[in-house]
């Protein structure tokens, strides 16, 4: 696989990680725990409107919200994560799907590959349990991305 | 040379009070320049791979469970040699005074703790209540990186027998006391992963016959530090049944759970013979045709 089929945000992250040795892999992902956004105050005070991924080793919620846009182009999808400080190899993942996927179009999300975190080259160094707790966030995200398409359209 | 054991009424119960530290002890050594000198080595140790990163306990070091300890192909700890080139890293050396901690009740840290004890480090310790009530109670975090002076450790090969049980010294244990720490869902065989944690694929729920449910962190109070000498009797010796002299065998998941319970079996109540079972119910429950008994039962070893 390779990252010709990753919207260019995405790719452009996967590339800096490629090109990292292992040990500034994980620090670059300490800097994505760092930059993942807080949640909005709408949905801080509302617990129920995001999910938990019960894969991730550490606590996850996540949801997705749909802007419309009036330009006549696609949709843009928002995405919303929470994870706590003290799990900052969870909130690194979330923080890359953040900065790679948030604002896309449904399609451009139904489109990244499952299996695109181990294009990170971060599975040797934070075990292939937590890769899977990873690779379910994603599958979550175009889970619901998918749903809320169907009923759109 | 040993850094000088703490004397407090809480260890003093406890059979081997040289294993433990509390934070209050650990700050007053890092005031005296304990670790600057050398003569300490405080190693981090947790689940999260980069939890040190976020802030560690000034001058601490990390070791992680899976990159550092484990053995990259076989399902194995690394060899004497890559745990003297490790160990040398973090500015260890064979005679140092080793304090580890972590985080979730120091589940990690207790394994790198029965680690360093398959290869006869003598003095290493544990911080009672880890991280988290170092956290709890305010002290000192840096995210600055420890520059350790390399320490100087020979290459000594493990020694697991006294510690380590394998699946065949399990079969051969039936009938002797097992200890079964993970969740009463995984025991009863309801579910073969913990709560909230992903499926790892055992292919057969349950429990070793005979085994008893007690879960690792009903040794832990509610601040992350072991309990006390009593309710650790109560535990062990009035539910588990367990009798003064016996020999016991711990286990969980992949052995790092119960290696926070081999503790307490070994060192705060003083069992002689105690051994993790690392391969735990990874292993049993993917083995061919091993005894296994489902529901809240503990079962008897078959005929």
């Amino acid at each position: 696989m390779t990252t010709q089929h990753l919207p260019a945000s995405l790719a452009e992250i996967v590339d800096d990680f490629q090109a990292l040795t292992e040990p500034e892999r994980l620090q670059l992902l300490l800097e994505f725990s760092r930059e993942l956004p807080e949640l909005p105050d709408r949905l801080k005070n509302h617990p129920e409107l995001l999910e938990q991924v019960v894969e991730c080793q550490s606590p996850l919620f996540l949801t997705i919200e749909t802007e419309k846009n009036d330009a006549g182009t696609a949709d843009a999808v928002r995405l919303y994560f929470k994870a706590p400080p003290e799990a900052p190899t969870t909130r690194g993942f979330a923080g890359v799907l953040h900065e790679g996927l948030d604002g896309l179009s449904a399609e451009d999300i139904l489109a990244v590959p499952d299996d695109m975190p181990e294009l990170l080259g971060l599975t040797r160094a934070i075990t292939p349990l937590r890769m899977r707790g990873m690779t379910a966030m994603l599958g979550r995200i175009k889970r619901k991305v998918a749903a809320s398409s169907r009923q759109l359209s | 040379m040993s850094y000088p054991v703490e004397q407090n009424e809480k260890f003093a119960a406890y059979a081997r009070p040289e294993r433990l530290v509390s934070t209050e002890w650990l700050a007053a050594a890092l005031e005296s320049g304990a670790v600057a000198d050398g003569k300490l080595v405080v190693v981090e140790s947790d689940e999260d791979v980069l939890l040190y990163e976020t802030g560690h306990i000034p001058g601490s070091v990390k070791i992680d469970w899976h990159t550092d300890l484990n053995d990259e192909v076989t399902r194995d700890y690394v060899d004497g040699t890559a745990f003297a080139a490790l160990a040398a890293s973090k500015g260890i050396s064979r005679d140092s005074t080793v304090v580890i901690y972590g985080d979730k009740s120091n589940w990690w840290a207790a394994y790198a703790l029965w680690v360093f004890t398959l290869f006869g480090h003598e003095d290493v310790r544990l911080l009672d209540g880890g991280r988290d009530k170092w956290i709890a109670e305010g002290r000192a975090l840096t995210t600055e990186t420890s520059a350790p002076v390399a320490g100087d450790y020979p290459v000594v090969e493990r020694n697991d027998a006294p510690i380590r049980a394998f699946k065949e010294d399990v079969l051969a244990h039936l009938g002797k006391p097992l200890i079964d720490v993970r969740s009463p869902e995984e025991y009863t065989g309801q579910r073969t992963h913990m709560p909230a944690y992903p499926e790892e694929g055992a292919l057969r729920g349950g429990h070793i016959p005979t085994a008893a449910s007690i879960p690792w962190a009903r040794a832990a109070a509610a601040d992350g530090t072991y309990r006390s000498r009593d309710e650790l009797e109560a535990l062990y010796l009035g539910e588990a049944g367990l009798s003064e002299g016996d020999d016991v065998v711990a286990y969980c998941r992949i052995g790092e759970r119960s290696s926070h319970t081999w503790f307490a079996l070994k060192y705060l109540l003083g069992f002689d013979t105690v051994r993790n079972y690392d391969g735990s119910w990874t292993e049993w429950g993917n083995a061919v045709r091993v005894p296994i008994v489902k529901g809240a039962e503990r079962g008897s070893v078959p005929a």
